[in-house]
């Protein structure tokens, strides 16, 4: 080690053969703390250039005005209070910012449960009942190898399944279950929930799979051998201990359905509001002022959101 | 415990398969549909077999010049793991110490993973029409665009990529022995020295899976891409922009082809990683195993 041969340095120059002339020929020794800003410093400014300077001028130009061709660079609540037209006015009714918002919450309670029990059962049967390494890892594999390939594709794959004419409405036409095509299979809220749970279940499954394998499995045994069933080793050993990574998981699938816009756009046939097409269209309507008023407002929500659920959870000692 | 397998074993494994098959059956369903004859429609069943629109797709005659988006993409994915390779194993290595900004590091990381991608899009986008103005009022009054695929479309896909390398690379050393490198310390090796020849080999099967989460997250990219790419578009916002007027097999081929990139991509990797793990074991390390 650098300080124990400094310190023998010190003592008898001697001891170390060859040591001093190898200091002569580098003099300048870089400090670790320089050394560490050299490997960390690029990383860190690409967040800084592409993520931290990006967000600052969301909210900066939250506030600026502007008209149909431009923005002007001057202090105005107009993003805000476009936005939020007709709030008040309207009361007791739903203005459409609430209604978009409520909307985009039910969507994500929705696919948050969803993936959060097709994820905690697929983690569990990956980490307690798959016993044999090799296995574990192909099955892994093949939980993550979807996650590698386009959303897009993942998305108009239902087209075939779901569509008018598709799979499902052919098959159930054929036993004689409806008489008529179901409509709502495709570009309705269904299939957005189906594709976004087909989509992000993989990032449940991750953490969840993460905290069960660090379980010690002598503590499930001790559970059985204290005469405890198997609901009751799940409820009071499995599920506290793999709570961390069903927090982590939940933060994932909830901000980005929070977020979301492209598959609420593609499997919703452009039809349903949510909180992220808002942003979309005021952009595409280049009324970057209130896009980022919006992109404020999500921010905010979803900061909300990720605190109440690391209140549960120190998100830094379990990685 | 009990001889045998539990019953949950048995009902959790046709869940599993159900889930698996839930996973690839829509995917592999398009894969079919875009083999289909040239009067094939968009559902089954099936009206011939042919690669028809596979071809048509390459001839340039089909819905979108394929060619030029399908080069674009592969530039930016290949420089987007590059970078997020390089990036990602040296930020990992300055994780290994304490040093001043690392919660500062760590915390952007994950917010940059977590904040809906259209507002970091959305973000960058505003960045740089802002530099534009700058430059506009300033210096070049015919300045056009600073906004590009290698400048605004690559920082984009960077905050997207770099969380994930970095969070591999904790993984990796969490079940890193440092003895290794102390002992190649010790034995006289220079700090680079240690890494190339100690850390790197031992790190490299993961580091390949590093590039391969780089290129494929940049290969499939769309939210982020969406506002900050700039005037060109890559190969999943065509497709992206062809799902509102989808009436032939045109965008299942074009699906296609991007899945057999994505699948050469993954397959190539896998295989490397395995071939890495195979070559470690054999010719790695004996200890522990007692004495030969």
């Amino acid at each position: 080690m650098d300080t124990s041969e400094d310190i023998l340095q010190q003592a008898s120059p001697g001891l170390i053969p060859g040591s001093g002339t190898a200091r002569a020929a580098k003099p300048t020794r870089l400090s670790p703390s320089f050394i560490s800003w050299l490997q960390a410093g690029p990383m860190m400014l690409v967040f800084l250039a592409f993520f931290l300077i990006p967000l600052v001028f969301v909210v900066i130009v939250s506030f600026w005005d502007y008209n149909e061709y431009q923005l002007l660079p001057a202090f105005s609540g107009r993003g805000y209070t476009d936005t939020f037209e007709g709030c008040i006015a309207q009361l007791p009714d739903l203005c459409t910012i609430a209604k978009t918002y409520l909307k985009t919450l039910k969507l994500c309670f929705l696919v948050w449960a969803i993936t959060l029990f097709i994820g905690f059962w697929v983690a569990y049967f990956l980490a307690f009942h798959v016993k044999s390494k090799t296995w574990q890892t192909g099955l892994s594999l093949l939980c993550t190898i979807p996650f590698w390939t386009s959303n897009v594709i993942r998305m108009i794959a239902w087209i075939p399944l779901l569509g008018r004419n598709g799979l499902v409405n052919s098959g159930l036409m054929k036993t004689g279950l409806i008489s008529q095509p179901v409509e709502w299979l495709l570009f309705s809220e269904f299939s957005v929930v189906l594709a976004l749970v087909h989509l992000f279940t993989f990032f449940m499954v991750v953490p969840i799979f993460n905290s069960m394998i660090r379980i010690d499995k002598s503590l499930i045994e001790a559970a059985y051998d204290a005469g405890a069933t198997g609901f009751q080793t799940l409820v009071n050993v499995i599920i506290p201990l793999a709570k961390p990574g069903i927090v982590i998981g939940s933060i994932f699938v909830i901000t980005i359905v929070m977020g979301d816009f492209i598959t609420i756009g593609v499997m919703g046939g452009q039809q349903i509001a949510a909180a992220g097409k808002i942003i979309e269209t005021r952009v595409n309507a280049l009324q970057f002022p209130a896009a980022a008023a919006n992109a404020v407002i999500l921010l905010v929500i979803t900061f909300l959101i990720i605190t109440m659920m690391s209140r549960i959870v120190d998100i830094k000692k379990e990685l | 415990m009990k001889e045998g397998r539990p019953r949950s074993f048995y009902v959790l494994s046709i869940f599993f398969a159900a889930y698996v098959l839930f996973l690839y059956g829509p995917m592999i369903a398009i894969y079919v549909l875009s083999f289909q004859g040239p009067q094939g429609g968009l559902t089954f069943p099936m009206n011939g077999v042919s690669t028809y629109w596979l071809t048509k797709l390459f001839q340039g005659t089909g819905i979108v010049d394929l060619g030029a988006a399908f080069r674009r993409s592969l530039l930016l994915g290949v420089i987007v793991m590059a970078v997020t390779v390089v990036l990602s194993v040296a930020a990992g290595m300055a994780f290994r110490r304490k040093f001043k900004a690392q919660s500062i590091l760590f915390y952007s990381a994950i917010a940059s993973l977590i904040v809906p991608s259209i507002i970091t899009s959305l973000g960058i986008s505003l960045e740089f029409r802002i530099i534009d103005d700058l430059i506009k009022a300033h210096w070049n009054e015919n300045f056009e665009t600073s906004m590009g695929l290698l400048t605004s479309g690559l920082g984009a896909h960077l905050t997207w990529t770099l969380p994930f390398g970095l969070l591999i690379m904790f993984a990796i050393f969490n079940r890193f022995d440092p003895r290794l490198e102390e002992a190649a310390r010790d034995l006289g090796a220079t700090p680079w020295q240690a890494f190339r020849h100690v850390v790197l080999p031992i790190i490299l099967p993961s580091v390949i899976g590093i590039g391969l989460f780089g290129f494929t997250l940049s290969w499939d990219e769309l939210a982020r891409s969406s506002q900050a790419i700039g005037a060109v578009n890559t190969l999943p916002l065509d497709l992206q922009g062809l799902t509102t007027t989808v009436t032939n097999p045109d965008i299942y081929a074009l699906g296609t082809i991007i899945s057999a990139v994505s699948f050469a991509v993954i397959t190539l990797a896998l295989g490397t990683i395995h071939m890495l793990n195979k070559r470690q074991a054999a010719k790695g390390s004996d200890a522990g195993k007692g004495l030969v």
